[in-house]
């Protein structure tokens, strides 16, 4: 897999390197602030982009706006945000440039689980999401009414394991459901948000995003 | 002002006070006037003159008169009040010291008025025959009064001198205000100087300790992924190695998290308020209804309150649950957190709460504390937007 990289941290740009490397994918260019990844993600068209969010020249959230233009201008992109937090606004202006999945928002802590972190990206570059759970905690905060709210406290745990990216297996395991159970669930969950059967995983990314946009857009 | 009595310390200071303050306003004042042919030796004088008249009354009275901070110059207003106060002074203290002096002097006369008749000397050539008891036991009499009301009389003629001195030596109400005017604006600097200190130290972390346990947690977690192969012993130790930098790295974030968090300046508080919030390990509803930005400052502030809040509770108050309302109206906006917990907090116990109070005064923010015994506890804070 064709990998850009964005980091401006050496230490930790040349970690990641040597990480995807050992992992079997091939980091075509990598690059220490947000113009050169635009270039290098239009001269090489790679199969995932990897940016941190805060890069020079402003060290605030330059990352993530290079994120917004890239899936704006290659439109399925797979893209994923590393950062040192994690921020609910953050992860909803990257998933309402998102009509599909392949998008990720996870803490710089997790490439320390190194197979987590493959795992992570090799979903996201397929296609899925792959969202910090301290996003999802955040996300759960706020207490407006909505559509969410129709769903059982159970609906509501799966919900956000999906947001996570969480296979059913994965799920069940994280509840202590059996499989079966799971699938229950996550059909009460499309019923409830009214999404039209879809091929594949879409219909789950679908309830994803319909769960991070209702819960972070005031 | 409260009644000295006739043989306090009190009264023997008042008294000598107005006293002392005859020979040195005599001799200011005397040399004010001679200078006055010599204006540039009397301009680099007055403030020595000045020096010495409030040492008298830092001595007497323990009154501070507040020093004028402008330098001596013609221009000046208040080198004409202090020349006002040095001719002036002579004349309040000549009325003053002999309006004291008769009182002390008229209570010791009238009080020993009974010794001529005892001594055998030459009878008294006086208006009254202090040979007759009832002349004597009305001097006595009025010598008993004016004992009591001598302390009283200095009393009220070293406030005359002070509020002159005040007046007339101090700053006045212009300078006040300018000086309020000061302190406001170096308090403001002040406070700003902290945020961007924060700020500071949260990107010196960020940029480096934070970028740098990342990458040893991920050396870690490859070695041990990948070293498959070595001892057990070695195998355990790398992953200890690993989960202790992995939690390094969660204590770290959490602080500097708390510090001032970038998104703070990005986003605004509303989005700052979800990472504190969604920290906290009992679960928090959150509300925010904010119509416009606040200043920088007031949404640090208003972060640091949150901050602090959930962290009080996490640690004390053994709550199940917490609500936290932040909402902008008009010009003011207000914080709200509630816990569900055991209560009991207090604003004079524990750093924490006696922080907050401290920061949000430093904006002329209110503070109310609801905490009793048993929970549950409320602490509602108004902030000035601007």
């Amino acid at each position: 897999m064709r990998v850009v990289l964005a980091e401006d941290s050496v230490l930790l740009r040349e970690g990641l390197i040597r990480l995807l490397d050992a992992s079997g994918m091939e980091v075509v260019a990598a690059v220490d602030e947000a113009e050169g990844l635009l270039r290098a993600a239009e001269e090489h068209r790679p199969e995932l982009v990897i940016t941190d969010v805060r890069m020079p020249p402003t060290h605030t959230d330059e990352g993530l706006r290079a994120a917004l233009v890239l899936r704006r201008q290659q439109p399925g992109l797979p893209v994923l945000v590393l950062s040192q937090y994690v921020e609910e606004r953050y992860a909803a202006q990257l998933l309402a440039s998102a009509t599909n999945g392949g998008v990720g928002y996870l803490l710089k802590d997790r490439v320390a689980d190194v197979a987590e972190f493959i795992d992570a990206l090799r979903r996201v570059a397929s296609g899925g999401t792959a969202l910090d759970p301290e996003v999802v905690a955040q996300l759960l905060l706020r207490g407006n009414s909505d559509p969410l709210e129709r769903l059982t406290p159970r609906e509501h745990e799966v919900l956000g394991l999906m947001a996570e990216g969480r296979s059913n297996t994965g799920i069940g395991q994280a509840l202590v459901l059996s499989e079966g159970a799971v699938g229950k669930h996550i059909g009460n969950i499309f019923t409830k948000l009214d999404l039209p059967p879809a091929e594949g995983d879409h219909r789950r990314v679908l309830a994803v995003l319909q769960f991070l946009k209702i819960r972070s857009l005031p | 002002m409260k009644v000295p009595r006739p043989w306090s310390a009190r009264a023997w200071l008042d008294t000598g006070h107005v006293m002392i303050g005859l020979p040195v306003a005599i001799v200011l004042g005397g040399l004010t006037l001679v200078l006055i042919v010599a204006p540039p030796l009397l301009r680099r004088r007055l403030p020595w003159f000045t020096r010495v008249q409030r040492s008298r009354f830092e001595a007497f009275l323990g009154v501070h008169i507040p020093p004028v901070q402008t330098p001596s110059q013609w221009r000046s207003p208040a080198t004409w009040r202090q020349i006002g106060y040095h001719l002036l002074s002579p004349i309040v203290g000549l009325a003053a010291a002999f309006l004291v002096a008769v009182a002390w002097g008229g209570a010791i006369v009238g009080l020993l008025s009974f010794l001529p008749a005892k001594l055998s000397g030459p009878p008294l050539e006086f208006v009254f025959d202090l040979r007759d008891n009832r002349v004597v036991l009305l001097f006595m009499v009025i010598g008993l009064v004016l004992m009591v009301l001598a302390p009283i009389l200095a009393r009220g003629m070293a406030a005359l001198d002070l509020s002159v001195a005040r007046t007339l030596l101090g700053p006045s109400r212009s300078e006040l205000g300018q000086r309020i005017e000061t302190l406001t604006e170096s308090r403001a600097g002040v406070i700003d100087a902290a945020d961007a200190e924060r700020r500071r130290i949260e990107r010196d972390l960020h940029d480096g300790a934070q970028q740098r346990l990342v990458s040893l947690a991920m050396n870690l977690g490859l070695a041990r992924a990948t070293l498959t192969d070595l001892p057990e012993p070695a195998k355990e130790a790398i992953a200890q190695a690993h989960e202790e930098a992995k939690q390094a790295l969660k204590e770290l974030r959490d602080f500097v998290r708390g510090l001032h968090p970038a998104v703070l300046n990005d986003q605004g508080l509303d989005a700052a308020l979800s990472g504190v919030a969604a920290r906290a390990p009992f679960p928090v509803k959150l509300h925010v209804d904010i119509e416009r930005r606040a200043t920088p400052t007031i949404e640090a502030v208003a972060f640091f309150i949150v901050s602090e809040a959930l962290t009080n509770i996490a640690k004390h108050a053994a709550a199940t649950k917490a609500e936290i309302r932040v909402r902008s109206e008009r010009d003011r906006l207000h914080v709200l957190v509630y816990d569900d917990g055991c209560g009991g907090a207090r604003l004079d116990a524990g750093t924490g709460l006696r922080g907050l109070a401290q920061r949000i005064d430093s904006v002329d923010g209110t503070l109310r504390l609801s905490s009793p015994l048993g929970g549950p506890t409320t602490i509602e804070v108004d902030l000035p937007c601007e």
